[in-house]
């Protein structure tokens, strides 16, 4: 990738475009989801075109979301593998919290908060995406019982409502840690940004390594 | 059938607010006597008149179901069960199923549609069809496995109790068909008693536990069943012998609802007040110049830090 001074690459364009379709879904997800689980929140089906709408083309938003998300899963896994430094990170969360990052051990490409919420994503929709499926009636109402329905429909709220406030941590830590969020929108970070938050991805960068 | 004045409706899916509660009205039911149905289907073909419904043709499964199943144009259905006491005889047990008209009705708690499930006044438990969003919400709350939502039009359907016969005064259809008067008509109160007097005439009969069937763990309902074994209510097709809106029904749409949304307008506050307190955490004109110079110089030893 083509390096400004001081810029420090990060996202290639087809990542960003896989994470933002994901993120565009997920949200699509979370309102007609949200239409159908709070009658204070049915309004929000009209954004689809109604009730009928809402309840027709939210699994739809899943099917493409779960392959969406397939793709960027493995575009980052291999990033997100838990290690010794992030318990150690975890350790230190009350330094991260007060901005004090010069307590805190250095960090690869991802830390461990960035690595809970991709963990996190990735189990929840694997969740809603097979509970769904039980409560997909249009297609799937007499594969399963009335009993496993319920079960799959308290699961599906629950994950749901999970992996809502995993987002909501998720888009104010990119808010809170400023700089953050122009490395998904234009996919490159500041090699200031890289040193304070991501020491070990930047030095291994300098190495040539990355 | 939306046919009822909205005056009369004291709860309406999905929807906040009280209802209107300046009228006041006799409660209704339909009381089915097991003991004295022949099984005609009467009430079965009268249903299908009344209400213009016309069910697919099915397939003989070997049973006098027929159809098979409740299905969304088959609002109640003659269910047969052979029964052989430790006596040797056998029972025919029929039991004319549909709708309960639940005093409690699970479908109304679990549907997310507003309007699209209404309680009346005179206890009728009603599907209005045109804010039906099709989800199956409903199938999940029943106790009863009642609605039958259609491949077709993607609406739930169920017995109505004719709300539209009953607010014109009339009894329901399947009750003007009824031959042998097992299936009646009235106010609870007097459905209740003259059940009473039928218990006890059977009793007189042999039948010593013959009772009422009007479950209170979904609040009594609104049909309710004379039974010659009151005590067992699953040999008559698997009648559920204690309903009630099963737990996982009444945590999703009860307890978790609410608290799952105060959980996430939290979080979201906290993120607030965490900037407000902490502030956002940037990048210093030192991070930058210590930056490039990692990437101008090379990367140097790791330092050593906890």
């Amino acid at each position: 990738m083509r390096r400004e001074r001081g810029a420090v690459p990060r996202y290639t364009p087809l990542a960003r475009a896989n994470h933002w379709l994901t993120a565009a879904l997920l949200i699509l997800l979370a309102l007609s989801g949200l239409s159908m689980f709070h009658p204070g929140l049915f309004f929000l089906s009209h954004l689809f075109g109604g009730g009928e709408a809402a309840r027709a083309i939210h699994p739809w938003f899943g099917v493409v979301l779960l392959a969406s998300f397939a793709l960027l899963f493995f575009r980052f896994v291999g990033d997100n593998l838990w290690s010794r430094d992030d318990t150690r990170w975890m350790g230190a969360i009350r330094s991260v919290m007060a901005n004090e990052e010069e307590k805190v051990p250095e960090v690869d490409r991802y830390n461990a908060g960035q690595k809970l919420v991709f963990w996190g994503m990735t189990w929840l929709i694997l969740i809603l995406f097979f509970s769904g499926l039980v409560i997909w009636d249009a297609y799937f109402a007499t594969y399963t019982a009335i009993e496993t329905k319920r079960i799959a429909v308290l699961v599906h709220s629950v994950a749901a409502a999970a992996i809502i406030w995993v987002w909501i941590v998720h888009v104010y830590a990119s808010l809170w840690v400023r700089g953050t969020v122009r490395g998904m929108m234009r996919g490159s970070v500041t090699a200031g940004w890289a040193w304070r938050h991501h020491r070990k991805w930047l030095r291994a960068m300098a190495r040539g390594e990355r | 059938m939306a046919n009822e004045q909205s005056l009369d409706i004291v709860r309406r899916s999905a929807s906040t607010g009280d209802p209107p509660d300046i009228r006041k009205e006799q409660q209704v039911a339909k009381l089915i006597d097991v003991s004295r149905c022949i099984g005609c289907k009467a009430c079965q073909a009268a249903c299908m008149e009344w209400n213009n419904l016309r069910p697919e043709m099915e397939h003989f499964e070997g049973s006098y179901d027929n159809p098979a199943d409740l299905n969304p144009a088959t609002w109640t259905l003659m269910r047969f069960t052979e029964y052989e006491p430790e006596d040797g005889h056998l029972e025919w047990l029929i039991r004319k199923d549909g709708c309960m008209h639940c005093a409690d009705p699970g479908c109304l708690k679990a549907c997310p549609a507003p309007g699209a499930i209404v309680q009346y006044r005179n206890g009728i438990v009603d599907f209005i069809s045109e804010a039906c969003i099709g989800c199956g919400y409903c199938v999940k709350g029943c106790p009863f496995n009642i609605p039958r939502v259609s491949k077709v039009d993607h609406k739930s359907y169920k017995c109505s109790l004719c709300s539209d016969r009953v607010s014109a005064g009339l009894e329901p259809a399947c009750v003007k068909a009824c031959p042998t008067g097992a299936i009646l008509f009235g106010t609870k109160e007097d459905m209740t008693q003259w059940a009473g007097e039928r218990v006890e005439d059977l009793k007189s009969r042999g039948y010593a536990h013959a009772g009422l069937y009007d479950p209170q763990g979904v609040g009594g309902t609104h049909v309710m069943y004379v039974l010659h074994h009151a005590d067992r209510p699953s040999l008559y097709a698997g009648l559920p012998d204690k309903p009630k809106i099963d737990p996982l029904v009444q945590a999703w749409k009860g307890v978790f609802k609410p608290v799952a949304l105060a959980a996430l307008a939290a979080t979201a506050v906290a993120g607030f007040v965490h900037w407000v307190v902490r502030g956002p955490n940037e990048v210093q004109p030192e991070d930058e110049a210590a930056g490039r110079k990692m990437l101008d110089d090379g990367p140097g030893k790791p330092e050593a830090k906890q």
